[in-house]
């Protein structure tokens, strides 16, 4: 008879959380540690949510999808950035230190306004398709067809969920707070590919030229290696520093 | 349109790798010249002879050396003012850096940082070392240099530029492949792997060959420090060689 192995003995998992309210006077940064028993298939997600249904109502932190899809459950585990609803505990210590990612806005406890900075980076590089004569397109006829294998290629890189790990991961981004990491110069790399949008190198350039783009990026690597959807972060910001010097030196 | 940015940050970024494979490419041709003593006395007096032009004019001109040296000087100068760019600009920056390495320990992040260690080391020690090339250009010699190596005690400097300029060296390549030429694909992650074993074989391979050198200056050295500052003569050379 086949049956579903079960692990017998549960471990007891010791969760420390880095706890602060910053809109709270009052309130000082602290390691609040939490203890549970580890669960089947356990993901920080379940856990964190058991803590605050059992144990303290005012835990903050966020999550949507629980799947990976929202990017909204960034977080510092042990250390190393990346998705709450992703990690399972039992590819975790016993004791597991949590804290929100840095570089972002703190809302409280594990909860960071990743948005708001999104938002600023995607304004400030125009992530968007930019096309003159929008406004006389005529929007019932049908759309310019694209080649699969270059829609797969866009879609390689649009898989990217803004959850900021990349921007916690950076040494850079932690230095220079103006700098707009590999999320941002990923995006440059997304709409550059996208034959509708009609932007030149020259005006990427413009966009990302300096020291708080391309140019700022010191090849550490953290984005790549901790970026939870695992784009290929590196070959991008590789491929449009070349692009980029070409353009501009 | 967005305002228009300057070609600078793209030419600086450009130089400051020109400028690092230049020296790596310059470092280990180094190694080679530099290790011509481990097959014996004569072979590095040819070689010191070859860069003192001796072979093309008939005669030896040791500012040709000092010349070489001050080009390399130069190129160091201008890699050095490029990448202290990146260093931590503030006593802010320096403590977030620290405390972003310390709690994340990513294994390239660290490597970068022994490049800063490493390259502030080398802001010292690399005048130290060209400062008697140029201004004593005639006295690079199987005989010269091991006294000064041993009875002028440099193998401390050596010794010290060894380890760091070759780990400053092979760092650097590696990571301008991955800041240029980075991987992609399916095996973008083993190549890079690659890459990196790459790059410790290097540094092994010249770490070795340059402290085998090293031991062999400061051997002839310790032979010869009874009459420091004699020069070497090779068999078939006039009077007056060293
Ligand atoms: C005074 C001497 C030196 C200083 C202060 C220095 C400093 C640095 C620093 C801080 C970096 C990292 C910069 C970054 O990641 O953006 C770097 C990169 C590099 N260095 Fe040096 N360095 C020196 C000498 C050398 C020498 C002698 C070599 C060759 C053997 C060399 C080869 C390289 C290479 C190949 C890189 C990578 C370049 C890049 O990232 O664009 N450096 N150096
Ligand atoms: S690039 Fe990766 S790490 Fe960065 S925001 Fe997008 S999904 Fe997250
Ligand atoms: S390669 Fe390094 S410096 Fe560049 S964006 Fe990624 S983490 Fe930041
Ligand atoms: S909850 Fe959406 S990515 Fe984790």
């Amino acid at each position: 008879m086949n049956r579903i192995p079960v692990q017998e003995v549960r471990r007891s998992l010791q969760i420390r959380i880095l706890r602060h309210n910053p809109h709270d006077p009052a309130s000082k940064p602290c390691l609040q540690t939490f203890e549970l028993e580890e669960a089947e298939s356990m993901t920080l997600f379940i856990a964190l949510n058991e803590i605050r249904q059992t144990m303290d109502p005012s835990l903050q932190f966020d999550f949507v999808c629980r799947a990976g899809i929202c990017g909204s459950c960034g977080m510092i585990i042990n250390g190393r950035p990346g998705l709450a609803c992703r990690t399972l505990t039992r590819n975790l210590p016993e004791c597991i230190t949590l804290a929100p990612l840095p570089g972002f806005e703190l809302i409280g406890d594990l909860s960071v306004n990743t948005g708001k900075w999104m938002r600023g980076m995607s304004e400030r590089l125009e992530t968007w398709v930019h096309q003159r004569d929008l406004d006389r397109a005529d929007i019932d006829q049908l759309e310019e067809r694209m080649e699969p294998d270059l829609a797969e290629r866009i879609y390689e890189l649009e898989r990217c969920i803004e959850c900021g790990c990349c921007i916690a991961a950076c040494g850079t981004a932690r230095m220079r707070e103006d700098f707009v990491g590999a999320v941002g110069l990923n995006q440059i790399m997304r709409f550059r590919l996208d034959p509708r949008d009609e932007r030149s190198d020259a005006d990427f350039y413009a966009l990302v030229g300096d020291e708080s783009g391309v140019f700022g990026c010191m090849t550490l690597l953290g984005c790549e290696d901790y970026c939870p959807k695992d784009l290929p972060l590196a070959a991008q910001i590789a491929f449009l520093r070349r692009r980029m010097v070409a353009t501009g030196a | 349109m967005p305002k228009t940015l300057s070609a600078l940050s793209a030419r600086m970024d450009l130089l400051q790798s020109l400028s690092g494979l230049l020296l790596v490419l310059f470092i280990w041709a180094h190694m080679f010249f530099e290790s011509s003593i481990l097959l014996g006395e004569d072979a590095m007096y040819a070689v010191s002879r070859m860069f003192e032009g001796e072979p093309l004019f008939g005669k030896p001109y040791p500012l040709l050396v000092s010349a070489a040296g001050i080009a390399v000087f130069l190129l160091v100068a201008v890699h050095a003012v490029l990448a202290l760019r990146k260093f931590p600009g503030s006593s802010r920056q320096y403590q977030l850096l620290n405390r972003h390495l310390g709690v994340i320990r990513h294994e390239d992040t660290t490597l970068w940082y022994v490049q800063v260690i490493t390259g502030f080391c080398l802001f010292f020690l690399i005048p130290a070392h060209l400062y008697t090339v140029i201004t004593q250009p005639e006295n690079i010699g199987p005989y010269a240099s091991a006294d000064r190596v041993w009875s002028e005690r440099f193998w401390i400097v050596y010794a010290l530029l060894l380890l760091t300029v070759h780990v400053h060296a092979a760092i650097g390549v590696y990571r301008l492949v991955m800041k240029w030429y980075a991987p992609t694909g399916v095996q973008a992650g083993r190549t890079r792997a690659r890459l990196k074993r790459g790059m410790w074989c290097i540094l092994a391979f010249f770490i070795l060959l340059g402290t085998a050198s090293l031991l062999t200056y400061m051997r002839i050295g310790y032979q010869h420090a009874d009459s420091a500052g004699e020069r070497y003569r090779p068999a078939s050379a006039p009077v007056g060689a060293r």
